[in-house]
């Protein structure tokens, strides 16, 4: 079984992302980038697949500017073999990494893709289930455990009130949810072990996918902040506060 | 222009978080048609004809959808696309799981829990887990839209007098098999339709300690929820989760209970009315925005709270 892996670089969760001067885009220059955590998980599973004897190959893809091939090196480190970089300089919608990917899994015959469930950036929660849908796959959405018997693959997703257990045949696309598993710490000799191993550069043009916007971000802009309120002393005070000030019980 | 909002149901019952995005359809046109895909769910195909704003009901019934499988659903709404301007679905996960398929199957975009519409093509979401607020324009003729129930308030459920039309189903694809639904069994309320929630993080230390936050909320009639750390920890399951990858809340008061704040979980929670937080570090970012705080051990606070509200329940 072959398993591809998409990866984003993604403003690091502990920064505080605010507008730029103009309200017209995130102020992200300096920010820390780091790979999505949800990504991270999904790199985890398949390089677990690869060392159960259930992978064969495990490829990590990234698609944007030059830079995302830090985190290609970083699920190398991980365990994953090799790495391909989808390399442009456009803003990438979620429905045109989805055609991205849809065209690298039939040039190379992908049976499982693993995708984490939603990027930290753009919150969007759409890649994975895009790609299913191009590539006509059934989908295991939200995954907190995988298992894989020969050509069929047991999902089991987080729902609203618990979990749903899915089983379908491969090929098909899994995306990732917390507690799916905990990803491993990257050790340095294993950081110095990436750097050898292959990182193919593709361009959009080159899978010939059209990579026009169908959105336009108008403006950014901070929500209204709350403002905090005052301590209290104890549950006393507290359960008076809420009967008489705030009326909430 | 006319909206087709897919439902969000159980197969018996209408789920409140559709009847904000029915609302949110209201806002962009005064056609609006409501799918409901299921099995054997005349009930809530009746239900959804009562329902304010709704000018006809599209009724799939049959086994195929039965689990909401996006693998079959996805074409029929594809097939019901055609006439429509807009498909709006509630930002459930089922929502998440099924729109995005749909969406690429019709070749556009999809816009993302969408907290206002500003005209027929142009929407606010949060991004950044809500740090900062977008607007987004759709440049496709046919908006496909998730909707953030807490972020509209519910179409009433009565008062409306819909037709509903049967429209023809398909055979299950076959793509993906429904193994079981393990539903966590609770007595309390919705987690997202709770006028109270009690929620608990990593200070409670374990699993066990979480039962201590039952009493409050037995108390309260509350739901209870919990912050991406504790879950992490094992100490409840996912579905209690509040945050920016759980669930979004906005309950009339909202106590957090050793939850320190971080941007993720108040991504979740921060459109609550009132907020309380306990936690006994003064400095943790959760009292930046909460209306009420006590800083101290939770482990005395909790007993005390619950003890005072039994004494405030008995009051003349």
């Amino acid at each position: 079984m072959k398993v591809l892996v998409a990866v984003k670089r993604v403003v690091d969760y502990n920064v505080k992302v605010r507008p730029n001067g103009d309200g017209s885009d995130v102020e992200i220059a300096n920010a820390k980038m780091s790979m999505n955590p949800f990504d991270e998980i999904a790199v985890e599973e398949a390089v677990r697949m690869k060392e159960a004897g259930t992978a064969t190959e495990a490829v990590a893809i990234s698609l944007g500017e030059a830079a995302c091939q830090d985190v290609v090196r970083t699920a190398l480190a991980m365990g994953m073999d090799r790495g391909v970089l989808v390399e442009t300089d456009e803003r990438l919608e979620p429905l045109t990494v989805a055609k991205l990917l849809a065209a690298i899994v039939k040039r190379e015959q992908f049976d499982l893709v693993i995708l984490g469930k939603q990027a930290i950036d753009d919150d969007s929660n759409q890649t994975g289930q895009m790609l299913a849908a191009l590539l006509g796959w059934p989908q295991g959405t939200f995954a907190s455990h995988v298992a894989v018997d020969d050509d069929r693959v047991q999902v089991t997703r987080e729902t609203d009130t618990g979990s749903q257990t899915l089983s379908f045949q491969l090929p098909g696309v899994v995306t990732s949810d917390l507690r799916l598993n905990e990803p491993r710490y990257v050790k340095l000799p294993n950081i110095m072990k990436a750097k050898k191993k292959p990182l193919e550069k593709i361009t959009p043009m080159e899978l010939d996918v059209d990579i026009s916007t169908h959105l336009a971000i108008i403006a950014v802009a901070e929500p209204t902040q709350r403002s905090g309120g005052i301590k209290v002393a104890d549950a006393k005070e507290l359960v008076e506060k809420l009967r008489n000030e705030a009326r909430v019980i | 222009m006319t909206v087709l909002v897919i439902a969000e149901h159980n197969n018996s019952e209408l789920h409140a978080a559709t009847l904000a995005a029915i609302t949110a359809a209201t806002q962009i046109s005064d056609a609006v048609n409501l799918l409901i895909a299921g099995n054997d769910c005349s009930s809530v195909a009746k239900a959804a004809a009562r329902v304010q704003g709704v000018s006809r009901v599209l009724l799939a019934d049959a086994p195929a959808y039965e689990h909401q499988l996006a693998e079959n659903v996805a074409p029929l709404v594809v097939r019901l696309a055609e006439g429509h301007t807009h498909l709006l679905m509630p930002a459930t996960a089922n929502g998440k799981n099924l729109m995005p398929r749909v969406a690429a199957l019709l070749d556009v975009a999809q816009l993302s829990d969408i907290i206002a519409i500003k005209s027929t093509d142009c929407f606010l979401r949060p991004i950044y887990a809500g740090n900062v607020i977008a607007t987004v324009q759709s440049k496709d003729s046919l908006k496909v839209v998730t909707v953030r129930a807490t972020a509209f308030e519910p179409a009433n459920a009565e008062g409306g007098n819909a037709a509903i039309d049967q429209v023809e189903t398909s055979e299950d694809l076959g793509l993906c098999q429904w193994v079981r639904d393990d539903v966590t069994e609770s007595t309390r309320p919705d987690l997202t339709q709770a006028e109270v929630v009690v929620s608990g993080g990593r200070g409670l230390g374990s699993a066990e300690n979480f039962q201590l936050l039952e009493a409050l909320a037995d108390k309260l009639g509350a739901a209870i929820g919990a912050s991406r750390a504790a879950v992490d920890a094992g100490f409840v399951s996912n579905d209690l989760q509040v945050g920016q990858t759980g669930k979004v809340v906005a309950p009339k008061l909202y106590i957090a209970v050793g939850i320190s704040g971080a941007i993720q979980h108040l991504a979740g929670m921060k459109e609550s009315k009132v907020i309380v937080a306990v936690n006994k570090d003064e400095d943790a970012p959760i009292f930046q925005i909460a209306d009420y705080g006590i800083v101290g051990d939770l482990f005395d606070i909790l007993p005390a709270l619950s003890a005072e509200l039994d004494r405030s329940v008995n009051r003349p």
